[in-house]
This record gives C-alpha cells, structure tokens and sequence, in this order.
C-alpha cells in the first residue's frame, strides 16, 4: 500500500503497456457509451437506445 | 502499482458514475421527459398536418429501448462511463505522479480531476452545450460529434500549453498558466463554427434548465472521482489503536 503514496516517477518502461493495453480498451468504452450510432457496435441503433438519457445528461450530441 | 492505481480509479469512477446518475435521475429526468412529450407532440402535429390517417411508417413509432429501459440505461451509461473515464484518469494520474503537479498525491489527484472537468466538459459545453431530446437535426449528428471532439482534444491540449507556461515563467506561474489555457481555447470558442438548431418555440427555461442539469450531472461525476479517488491514494495514518 505504500507503494501507493510513493512520489517518485514510475517509469515510463512500466506505464507504457499499461496505457497500449488499457487506454484504447477504455477509450471504446467510453465511446461505446457516448457516441455509437452502430457504426462500430454493428448493434443498429440499439446502444444509442439504450444510453440515450445518458448520452443527453452527459452533455454530448445524441441525435 | 500501476495495476492497483488502475483498480482504484475504475471502482472510484463506477462510484462517482452511479452517483451522478442518481443525481440526473431526480434532476435531470424530469427535463428529458417534457422535451420528449413536446418532441411527440411535435411529431403528432406534423403526421397530422401531412395525412389524417395517422403515420406509422416513422422509427420513433417503434421503439427499440422503452422509456423506462432508457431511464434504467442512464445507470448502466454513467457507470459504464465513470469507470471507464476513471480507469483513464488513474493511468494519467500514474503517468503525471511525481513528473507534473503538486508532490502530496491526494492534491494531485484533486487538482487533477478539477483540471480535467474544465477540459473536457466545461470547454466544450461553453461551445456546444448538452441538448435535451427534440433539440438538434439528426441529419447533423456526424458534424455535431465531430466538433464537439475537437473542443475536447483543444481543452485537452489548452491543459498542456498551460502546464508548459506554467513552468516556463516559474515567476508568475498561475497568470502564464491561465493565460496559456485560455489563449486557444478562447480562439477556438470564436473560430469553429456555431450550431444553432434549437427549433422555435421550444421553451427557453426548459433548455437552460435541462442544460444546467446536464452541466451539473457532469461536475457530480468529476467531483465525486475526484474525492474517491484522492481518498484512494492518500497516505493512511498509522492505526496505532489496533494491536499487531
């Protein structure tokens, strides 16, 4: 745990994986939520359904 | 510890994400609600107007998702969304720890989680502001997301020439930071191109209020992150009361 609270910059040799793997992972999720109109999906319109009063009370363009 | 920070961030932005959808569920909803009753009373209007046999051929006769499956699909959109801007925000904060910002990681982690609610929600909101049902051409959507993303990346970007002034003019660090940040942000709000699609005669109450209750769904979202996650990392006192 107080590896946590360390101050010392973690290098960039062990972040880089980390943000190849997980960053783009996250970034479709996000993605998935706010702005799929199917294109990526191959859903229709079902997640823009589904996540539409998220998608308005978050503030991006829903339709 | 890279995996543990990424662990904390994602269940700290789950929390904030379901949070704010409480919040947007009492104060938001009953905004999304009107706006649609008048988006359906428009459309009724217009079937009238074009036929007197009602039109069924349209898509919004025929919902995929009922109205109270969007209502439940508003936890699944912010929690889905918490965790994943909070497993970003972990990764950033690994990245910027002990490089970048204020040395105690719990200030960090404030300073951050406020830094990047102005970047990527207030910046663009100014520009391009939420919009409740019934307001926006459907014909747009691919433009409107479009530049709604380039304000983003610009507040995203404003953030690191800000951070570069900052420490260029080690004198007057907040006035070259401020300075940095809303020199091209301020360009952008003036050069990318308006999009005025609210039709007339939609109220304007209901659309400052519904875009106050988006704005404010947001800040619950990066304030709550924010606090769990600057709880997550900050050093814990030495229990000295329990034994062992």
């Amino acid at each position: 745990m107080s590896e946590l609270t360390a101050t010392t910059p973690i290098p960039l040799s062990r972040l880089l994986p980390w943000l190849l793997a997980a960053v783009p992972l996250l970034l479709l999720v996000a993605y998935l939520v706010t702005f799929d109109q199917g294109a990526v999906s191959q859903m229709g319109s079902y997640l823009h359904e589904l996540m539409h009063d998220g998608r308005h009370l978050l503030g991006v363009p829903c339709h | 510890m890279i995996r543990a920070l990424l662990v904390r961030g994602l269940l700290a932005g789950l929390a904030a994400g379901l949070i704010a959808a409480c919040f947007a569920y009492a104060v938001g909803e009953p905004r999304v609600e009107a706006a649609i009753a008048l988006e359906e009373a428009a459309h009724a209007a217009q079937d009238q107007a074009q036929s007197e046999a009602p039109a069924h051929s349209h898509s919004h006769d025929e919902a995929v998702v009922s109205r109270d499956g969007q209502r439940a699909g508003l936890f699944l959109a912010l929690g889905l969304y918490g965790a994943a801007v909070g497993g970003v925000f972990a990764l950033a904060f690994a990245a910027l720890r002990g490089r970048i910002g204020p040395r105690p990681a719990g200030t960090l982690a404030a300073v951050m989680a406020a830094a990047a609610f102005v970047a990527v929600v207030l910046v663009p909101f100014v520009k391009y502001p939420a919009n409740p049902p019934a307001v926006g051409d459907p014909e747009t959507i691919g433009s409107r997301t479009v530049l709604y993303l380039v304000m983003v990346a610009i507040g995203l970007l404003s953030l690191a020439v800000a951070v570069t002034c900052a420490r260029r003019v080690p004198r007057y660090p907040v006035a070259a930071g401020a300075l940095g940040f809303l020199l091209p942000v301020a360009v952008a709000w003036l050069v990318l191109p308006e999009v005025e699609e609210v039709p007339s005669g939609f109220p304007a109450t209901l659309l400052w209020d519904f875009r106050l209750a988006s704005l404010a769904t947001q800040l619950v979202l990066w304030a709550a992150l924010g606090a769990f996650f600057r709880l997550a990392v900050s050093p814990r006192r030495p229990r000295t009361a329990v034994a062992g």
